[in-house]
C-alpha cells in the first residue's frame, strides 16, 4: 500500500513530502522530522530535528552545495556541490557522505523520476540535463538545453521532464522516454525554479530577475497566467522570486522573494498574493514537513532557516545553520 | 539593403509558423578600432586585443543556444579601423549586411557613424565610449548606450565612499581632457552627495615612459612629495582616465589614505573577479572560450549583443524595426548578472545599472548603496536623471 501511495505522490519527491500521508496517518502523536540543509559557502550541511528546532549534526560536503534532495527510499541524501563537478550521497543513518553521482560540470538542481530510478540533473556550466541510473551510480547521457539550465520537476505521471534555463529565459519540456525536448516555453528573466501542481494542470516557474511566476499550461505549452508581487515600501528589483512550495490540496502556494526577504502567500486559484511572510535575509528555498505542518525556508544573508506555520501563515522560530543556506530536505 | 530588409521580414514571419523551416537569420556588426591598444601603468591591466568583441562573440553564442529553440541564427562580423580609417564608410559596408552594429568608438567617430546610418534604421550601441555628452546633448534616437558614463561611475563610487564616512576628499586630477571630464563628474557627485573636495591638484604629464628598468624606485620618492602638505582627508580620488599617475599613487601617499577612482577603488561596469548573482557560470563560458578574464568593455559588448538576442527571442522575429521597437519600449529588460534586471533610461537610451567597484583583486561593493532612494528607480540615482537631462531624442 506503501508503494502505490509513493507512487501516487511521486511528485513531491523534491520538497520532501514523499510519503507523508502515510507517515500522517500512521504516526498520530506529533512527529519529529529531519531536515537537512546545504550551507553554499561552508560546505556543510547542516542536520535539523524538528521537534526541538535545534541543529544536531553538521555534515561536511565537498564545495558549494546546492540542490538537496531525499532517494525515494529515504536511505540516502543526495546533495549537488557544484565546484566539485558531482553529486554527493550522505546516507542518512550515519548522516556522513558515502559515495558520489556522476553528473556534468557544475550541477546545481536535479529531479527524479517516480520509482527512484533515474536521476537528471541540470548542469549549469554546460548547457545540459544530464541523466543517472541511480541504480547503479552511472550516467546515462546528456540533454542539450539553452543556457545556464537550473530548475527541474517532474510531471506528475513521469513523462514530462521540466527544465528552465536562466540565460535563455525558457522551459523546456522534455519527454523522459526519449530524452528530446518537446516544447521551449519562453518565461520572464532568469527563471530558477519549476513546480507542478499535484493535479498536474498547471506547471508554476519562477523568475528571478523578471519577478514573477510564470504559470505555464503544460499540455499546451503556453504561458496561462503570471503571478505578481508588490510589497508597499519596496524597491520592486529586490522582489526576486525563486523556491516555489504547494500545499498538497494545490490550494495554497508559498514563493520565495530573495532579497525582499519575504515568503509570498498565494491562493492558487486566484493567482492573487494574500500574504507576505517576513522571513531571514535573501530567502532561496523551502520544503514542508511530511504533516504540512511547518514550511522551512533557507535565508541566504543571514544565515538561517524560518519555520513557517502552515496553518496560521505565521513565521514562529528561526534557527541558525552553516553559511548561505540555500537548499533543503526534509526527511519523509 | 532595401532587399535585405525584406528578405528578413519573409523569413520572421517564416519563423513564426514554424521553426523547423530555415532560421531567421540575424546580423550583428561589431566596429571598434585596430590598434588602440592604450598603455596601462600596470602590465596587469593592458586590455587583450580582442578586449570588447570577445564578450560580443560569447553573447552570440549564448544567443545561438536559444535561438536553435526558436529558429533563429545569429552572426557577427567583426570589423576593426585602422588610424586614419573612414568610421563612416566601415560603418556603412557592415549595415548593409547587419541591422544591429555593436561600436567601440571614440565620441566623434560613433557620431558621424550614426548620423549617417540614421535613415537606414540600423540600430548602434555604444560599448565603449562613457562620455557624458553621448547621453545628453549630443544624443541620438538610433543610439543605445550599454557603456555607462561617467557620471554613472564616479556617483557610484561617491555614495560608497559617503557611506563610508570618507567625505573629505583630496582630488587628483591628471592633464588630459578625459581626465578633465571624470574630475567634473566626480565635482559634481562630491555636491550631490555632500562630500568634501579639501584641495585639487594636477597631475601634469609631462610625458615619459610607462616601462622602465628603475622605475619604482623613482615613484616611491615623487608620490609622497606629491601629495605632502595637502589638508586633512579622508580619502584620495584620482581622475587619470589617461593612466598617467594613478596606480601609483596607492600606499605612497604622504598621509596613510585609502586612494579611488582612476586607481585604488574603481568603479566599473564589470570585473573578472565579479561572481555574484550566478557570474560564475558566464565568467566559466567567457574563460572558455577566450582563454582569459572577462573586462568591463567585454561586458558592454555582450550585454548589447544579449540585448540584441532577448528582443528577438520576445518577440519571436528578427525584424529590425520590431527588434528595435521593443529594445525602446517599456517591457524590455535583459538579465546581466548584477542582481537586478537593466532597462533603458527612455530619456536618453542609456542603460540602466548596478556599478561594481573593485580593487583589481575582488568586488568591494556594488552602487547604488543602500539608502540612496528615488522614486522611480534606484538606478537612477546614478548619472543624470531625467529632470537633468538636456537630451532631445530624434
Amino acid at each position: 500500500m506503501q508503494v502505490e501511495v509513493r507512487k501516487q505522490m511521486s511528485h513531491m519527491w523534491r520538497v520532501g513530502l514523499l510519503s507523508g500521508l502515510v507517515l500522517a496517518a500512521a504516526a498520530a502523536p506529533a512527529h519529529a522530522f529531519i531536515a537537512y540543509v546545504s550551507n553554499e559557502k561552508s560546505n556543510t550541511v547542516s542536520v535539523i530535528d524538528t521537534d526541538t528546532w535545534t541543529v544536531t549534526k553538521t555534515i561536511k560536503v565537498g564545495q558549494r552545495p546546492r540542490g538537496i534532495d531525499f532517494t525515494r527510499d529515504g536511505k540516502f541524501v543526495m546533495v549537488a556541490v557544484g565546484d566539485d563537478d558531482t553529486i554527493q550521497m550522505i546516507d542518512a543513518k550515519t548522516q556522513t557522505v558515502v559515495d558520489s553521482l556522476p553528473s556534468g560540470p557544475d550541477p546545481e538542481l536535479f529531479a527524479q523520476d517516480a520509482a527512484g530510478k533515474t536521476l537528471y540533473v541540470a548542469n549549469e556550466n554546460d548547457n545540459t540535463v544530464t541523466v543517472i541510473d541511480l541504480e547503479k551510480r552511472t550516467r546515462l547521457g546528456d540533454i542539450q538545453v539553452g543556457v545556464e539550465p537550473e530548475g527541474m520537476t517532474i510531471s506528475p505521471d513521469g513523462k514530462t521532464l521540466i527544465n528552465t534555463s536562466e540565460t535563455t529565459n525558457m522551459a523546456h519540456f522534455i519527454d523522459t522516454a526519449s530524452r528530446q525536448i518537446v516544447a521551449n516555453v519562453l518565461v520572464a528573466a532568469r527563471p530558477r525554479f519549476a513546480e507542478f501542481k499535484h493535479d498536474a494542470s498547471e506547471v508554476w516557474v519562477s523568475s528571478e530577475i523578471g519577478g514573477t511566476v510564470s504559470i505555464i499550461d503544460p499540455k499546451k505549452h503556453e504561458v496561462v497566467g503570471k503571478v505578481s508581487f508588490e510589497i508597499p515600501g519596496l524597491r520592486k528589483e529586490a522582489i526576486q522570486p525563486v523556491g516555489i512550495g504547494m500545499t498538497r490540496d494545490d490550494k495554497t502556494a508559498f514563493v520565495a522573494l530573495g532579497p525582499a526577504n519575504r515568503v509570498a502567500v498565494v491562493d492558487v486559484a486566484t493567482r492573487k498574493v494574500t500574504k507576505y511572510l517576513l522571513v531571514g535575509q535573501r530567502v532561496w528555498h523551502m520544503a514542508f514537513t511530511p504533516d504540512e505542518k511547518y514550511l522551512l525556508t533557507t535565508n541566504g544573508v543571514s544565515n538561517d532557516v524560518s519555520v513557517i506555520d502552515v496553518a496560521a501563515q505565521k513565521v514562529i522560530k528561526t534557527i541558525q545553520v552553516g553559511e548561505l543556506p540555500w537548499g533543503i530536505a526534509i526527511a519523509p | 539593403m532595401f532587399r535585405w530588409l525584406l528578405g528578413l521580414i519573409g523569413l520572421g514571419l517564416a519563423a513564426t509558423s514554424t521553426f523547423a523551416a530555415e532560421p531567421v537569420q540575424i546580423g550583428v556588426g561589431y566596429l571598434g578600432v585596430a590598434g588602440s591598444a592604450r598603455s596601462t601603468l600596470s602590465l596587469v591591466d593592458q586590455p587583450a586585443d580582442n578586449d570588447g568583441v570577445a564578450g560580443a562573440r560569447l553573447a552570440i553564442e549564448d544567443n545561438n543556444t536559444t535561438g536553435k529553440f526558436l529558429g533563429q541564427r545569429f552572426t557577427l562580423e567583426e570589423r576593426r579601423i585602422r588610424e586614419g580609417e573612414d568610421a563612416v564608410q566601415a560603418a556603412t559596408d557592415l549595415a548593409a549586411r547587419n541591422g544591429f552594429i555593436i561600436a567601440d568608438l571614440p565620441a566623434d567617430a560613433l557620431l558621424k557613424v550614426s548620423d549617417a546610418l540614421r535613415d537606414r534604421g540600423t540600430l548602434l550601441f555604444n560599448a565603449g565610449a562613457i562620455d557624458e555628452r553621448l547621453r545628453e546633448a549630443d544624443c541620438r534616437a538610433n543610439v543605445i548606450h550599454t557603456a555607462p558614463t561617467r557620471a554613472m561611475l564616479a556617483d557610484a563610487l561617491g555614495q560608497y565612499l559617503v557611506w563610508k564616512q570618507w567625505k573629505r576628499w583630496l582630488l587628483v586630477v591628471g592633464s588630459h581632457d578625459e581626465d578633465k571630464l571624470f574630475a567634473d563628474a566626480l565635482r559634481r557627485t562630491a555636491t550631490r552627495f555632500g562630500a568634501k573636495i579639501v584641495q585639487e591638484k594636477i597631475f601634469e604629464d609631462k610625458g615619459g615612459a610607462r616601462r622602465t628598468d628603475s622605475g619604482v624606485t623613482l615613484i616611491q620618492r615623487q608620490m609622497p612629495v606629491f601629495t605632502q602638505g595637502a589638508p586633512a582627508y579622508d580619502v584620495l580620488v584620482a581622475a587619470d582616465e589617461s593612466e598617467v599617475f594613478g596606480a601609483y599613487l596607492p600606499y605612497r601617499t604622504w598621509d596613510p589614505r585609502p586612494v579611488a577612482g582612476s586607481a585604488g577603488l574603481v568603479p566599473r561596469s564589470w570585473d573578472a573577479s565579479q561572481d555574484q548573482w550566478g557570474a560564475v557560470q558566464m565568467q566559466n563560458r567567457f574563460f572558455k572560450l577566450n582563454s582569459r578574464r572577462m573586462s568591463a568593455l567585454d561586458m558592454q559588448a555582450w550585454t548589447a549583443a544579449r540585448m540584441i538576442g532577448e528582443a528577438t527571442s520576445r518577440t519571436n522575429s528578427g525584424d529590425l524595426k520590431k527588434v528595435t521597437d521593443f529594445i525602446k519600449g517599456p517591457d524590455f529588460s535583459v538579465a546581466a548578472f548584477k542582481g537586478t534586471k537593466l532597462t533603458l533610461r527612455d530619456w536618453n537610451l542609456q542603460l540602466r545599472q548596478p556599478i561594481l567597484l573593485v580593487d583589481g583583486r575582488m568586488v568591494v561593493s556594488v552602487s547604488p548603496q543602500e539608502g540612496f532612494l528615488h522614486q522611480v528607480s534606484e538606478l537612477d540615482t546614478l548619472g543624470y536623471d531625467r529632470p537633468e537631462s538636456k537630451c532631445k531624442l530624434k
